[in-house]
């Protein structure tokens, strides 16, 4: 059996064996299906927006990929607080296998968690425009919890304790998400909002993932995936670094 | 001085901050041997075995295990030990034998190797029943004898063993030291030790070194150090060396953290 392998299948199992985890972290998209998706929607289909759950559905995919991840990759606080982080930094792996091994394993649980948030939303009413796009969407699933994984581990790579979660949620997560374009569509912004929206990486990837989920893009989804793998090299990069100075 | 020495240290030191933790020790431990490290809290025991463990960088000083310099050769180094930390550090949320397996393989220790070897270990800890639960329900002991056998899967040279009996009744230490003695004289072991009961130093160790304030302040046989004391026992030779004054005083604020931690959580932290 591989290194790699190995942790990813730790995250794995730890994710299957959490069901209040999982069905916890389902109530919020849930939530934001119902109430937005349908209290929106009358306004949203008179100002010519046509069906404001279609429009919606992927931006809470993403949503539920991006508190995953993130969470996925904070999650390595704990690791480190409960001793495990020790057991895997005395063992002859290069530290770099190890934080890839648990960037793939965060996530893999992230995209299963979006899959779920997927299969919600079909139970709501929502269709994919082209069920042969489904396969990119997958990958843009993928992609968006890559990226937000690995930027939760880099995160986590300089925080010796959870006090700063909220700081973390109120001042970085929440902010990535509902400046992503997650929640309304991207075109006739202010200039402020519309400044915003082009620096957070996660727009990027709601943009693709709607482009794949219902054929309407912002931007040209090679550009909006190039500039989400940017992201997600450049957040590997940093949290290597991070990650390879931490002392225990 | 020994011949063939598996671990030396010359002039060691690790500072934190402006913060000496470990003030230029020097030591060696022939191979083979059951090497006892004992000093008050806080004298930089830990700190010693997490810089010969690749955890710590040395402030500076030379060391090498087992003829690897472990500063420059991290990945070599670390296939020549098996440590049991002084915390806890298992996966509470995977079973005993995930635990072993995840080890195992990060070691490179092939499959039916590994398989064997964690079904003879699991006995040999008495968890052979228990292989299967979480170890989140496991008792303090049963976590420990795990973290025991964990170590030995890749059949270490060395055993660092830091605090390997706290919060363990007198029946599983027992049990414990016995089992390091066998792995000691059947398999050639070498074993670096910490502990707080100098009675179980006194009977398991060859040598012992004795640490305050981050110094190596003696050094020999527990028979070397009650001579030269001219003490009955180790214990009182440990107080006659160290003095009796609380090390609280200067002792930093994780310090604290971490005995109170042991205090309000006994067997888990
Ligand atoms: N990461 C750190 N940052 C700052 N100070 C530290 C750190 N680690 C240890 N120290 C300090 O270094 C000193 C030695 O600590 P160490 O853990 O090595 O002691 P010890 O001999 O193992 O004690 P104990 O018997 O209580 O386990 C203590 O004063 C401790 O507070
Ligand atoms: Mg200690």
């Amino acid at each position: 059996m591989n290194v790699l392998y190995i942790l990813w299948l730790r995250q794995i199992k730890r994710y299957l064996r959490s069901r209040a985890r999982i069905i916890g972290s389902l109530g919020q998209p849930i939530l934001f299906l119902f109430a937005l998706g349908f209290g929106l929607g009358p306004m949203f289909q008179k100002g010519g927006g046509g069906s404001y759950l279609d429009f919606l559905a992927p931006g809470v995919i993403a949503m539920s990929i991006l508190f995953t991840a993130i969470f996925s990759g904070i999650e390595m606080i704990w690791d480190r607080q409960f001793g495990f982080l020790k057991e895997t930094f005395v063992a002859p792996v290069p530290r770099l296998t190890i934080m890839v091994g648990r960037t793939l394993g965060g996530a893999t649980v992230a995209t299963l968690q979006g899959f779920i948030v997927f299969l919600i939303t079909l139970i709501a009413g929502f269709r994919p425009d082209s069920w042969s796009l489904l396969p990119l969407a997958f990958l843009c699933m993928f992609l968006i919890a890559l990226t937000f994984t690995a930027l939760g581990t880099a995160i986590a790579s300089s925080m010796e304790d959870m006090q700063g979660f909220q700081l973390i949620m109120n001042f970085l997560v929440m902010p990535l998400f509902f400046l992503s374009g997650a929640l309304f569509p991207l075109d006739n912004l202010p200039s402020i909002l519309a400044i915003l929206v082009r620096i957070d990486p996660l727009s990027y990837g709601v943009d693709a993932l709607r482009f794949s989920l219902i054929g309407v893009g912002h931007w040209p989804i090679g550009m909006s995936l190039g500039i989400l793998s940017g992201c997600l090299v450049l957040f590997m990069l940093v949290g290597s670094w991070l990650f390879s100075r931490i002392e225990l | 001085m020994p011949t063939d020495a598996i671990i030396t240290a010359q002039d060691l030191t690790k500072k934190f901050g402006d913060f000496t933790a470990v003030n230029g020790i020097s030591f060696e431990v022939p191979r083979g041997e059951i090497f006892a490290f004992l000093g008050p809290n806080g004298a930089g025991k830990t700190t010693t075995i997490k810089m010969l463990t690749t955890l710590l960088h040395p402030t500076s000083g030379q060391l090498t295990i087992a003829g690897v310099d472990p500063v420059k050769d991290q990945a070599g180094a670390r296939r020549t030990f098996g440590i049991v930390f002084q915390d806890p550090s298992l996966d509470d949320e995977l079973t005993a034998v995930e635990n072993l397996e995840l080890h195992g393989v990060l070691y490179g220790v092939a499959g039916s190797i590994r398989r064997k070897r964690i079904d003879e270990l699991l006995g040999y800890v008495d968890l052979a029943d228990r292989r299967d639960d979480l170890v989140k329900h496991f008792s303090g002991g049963m976590k420990r004898r795990l973290e025991i056998a964990r170590s030995l899967i890749h059949h270490p040279q060395i055993l660092f063993l830091d605090e390997p009996t706290v919060g363990l009744d007198p029946q599983t230490r027992n049990k414990l030291w016995e089992y390091i003695r066998k792995l000691n004289s059947e398999e050639g072991m070498t074993v670096f030790l910490t502990t707080h009961y100098m009675e179980e130093a006194a009977k398991i160790a060859g040598r012992v070194a004795i640490m305050d304030h981050g110094r190596l302040i003696a050094q020999g046989t527990s028979d070397q150090l009650i001579e030269q004391t001219k003490t009955a026992n180790l214990e009182d030779a440990f107080l006659a060396l160290t003095g009796d004054a609380l090390r609280d005083e200067d002792a930093s604020n994780a310090d604290h953290m971490r005995m109170a931690q042991k205090m309000w959580r006994p067997g888990r932290r």
